[in-house]
């Protein structure tokens, strides 16, 4: 029947269209981004950044950041574990990317947390409790506070840091980095300057051993 | 070229835009990932079905299909004209229904100046409404 035939020809050509598009689509993007961040590695580490592991480390993995998001309260512990497999090997640099409404307050706590040398405890804590300060989507900086008891922070001093200028420098500074190298959403990872191709653990975790891989053979040869 | 053939070709030049409009519908959202705001969605409501109503009313041949496919059509050419008169600015932003994530008067999307997101589903609809009204069935026997 010619019609049927034409009919399935029209079906399967315009599946085949899609499907090179976002093939095409793909690879532009992913390449266009690995340049933006060649381009742009000023704005990837940071002085002010907090970092986890040795300065050393032949992989450092920038994570685009923001303590209300669930992705990112997902990916935290994988993040550890990977870091624990490869012991020295990794160092973690953290970048705020506050994009819930309210979000920021959560992060100046964190910053001054740090200036009592509790980030990392302190983010832990807040991340490990997400579901009871981050109602329906919005960050509630009032509810964080009884999370962070019992972490030997001097909450009231705490208080104070936290409307430090600087701290809001800071996070000014992180999300206009995050706008220059198109950082929309979160988490976002960079491994050694290089974006993920694809979102994912398994993208991460890929990109992650590759770099370890050739940082060794780097080191043998 | 018989009455027949001619209804026939029309309601499959429907479905190709539905489908054209259906893929591209998905490419900016799954793999450009735009989100969509809400009056998107309503669109995708109407235009999604049309894909699959119509090859029913294709294969065998019955014309009644219009019957089905022309309010979904419809309603979804009226919220695509609804969106486009807001995007102009005619429609006050104070009764526009999406209030949280993306504005529905926001433009995500302008090629050659003109061609926005809004005008593309206005014009696929109005061509399935121009290719559906003449092959429908007045002389019902």
């Amino acid at each position: 029947m010619k019609k049927g035939a034409l009919f399935i020809v029209a079906a399967v050509g315009l599946l085949l269209v899609f499907l090179f598009g976002t093939l095409i689509y793909k690879s532009v993007k992913s390449d266009s981004s690995a340049q933006l961040a060649e381009g742009n590695r000023v704005h990837l580490v940071r002085m002010h950044s907090p970092t986890l592991g040795k300065d050393d480390a032949p992989v450092v993995i920038v994570e685009f950041l923001d303590p209300a998001c669930a992705t990112c309260r997902e990916f935290y512990p994988l993040v550890k574990k990977m870091m624990a497999a490869n012991p020295d090997r990794i160092r973690l640099v953290l970048r705020y990317a506050p994009f819930h409404d309210g979000s920021d307050k959560v992060v100046a706590v964190l910053a001054a947390a740090r200036k009592q040398g509790k980030f990392w405890p302190a983010l832990e804590a807040l991340l490990a409790a997400q579901a009871q300060w981050v109602l329906d989507h919005k960050p509630q900086v009032a509810l964080v506070w009884k999370h962070l008891e019992g972490l030997g922070l001097n909450l009231e001093q705490l208080r104070t840091d936290m409307a430090a200028p600087e701290i809001a420098r800071m996070i000014a500074q992180d999300l206009e980095d995050a706008r220059v190298l198109n950082v929309t959403k979160t988490p976002e990872f960079f491994v050694n300057g290089k974006p993920l191709p694809s979102f994912g653990y398994d993208p991460l975790k890929d990109l992650v051993d590759k770099t370890l891989a050739s940082a060794r053979r780097a080191g043998e040869s | 070229m018989s009455n027949e053939t001619t209804a026939w070709t029309l309601i499959f030049g429907a479905w190709l835009v539905a489908s054209v409009s259906t893929l591209g519908a998905l490419f900016f959202g799954e793999v450009m990932q735009l989100p969509p705001c809400v009056l998107c969605w309503y669109q995708r409501i109407f235009m999604f079905p049309l894909v699959l109503i119509l090859p029913i009313g294709l294969f065998p041949f019955d014309r009644k299909v219009i019957r089905y496919a022309l309010p979904l059509a419809v309603l979804g050419w009226l919220i695509a004209v609804f969106h486009l008169l807001l995007v102009a600015g005619v429609i006050p932003e104070s009764i526009k229904p999406c209030t949280q994530g993306v504005p529905c008067s926001a433009t995500v999307i302008e090629w050659f100046g003109f061609v926005t997101i809004p005008l593309l589903s206005a014009v696929a609809f109005s061509t399935i409404i121009a290719f559906l009204v003449p092959a429908y069935p007045r002389d019902s026997k």
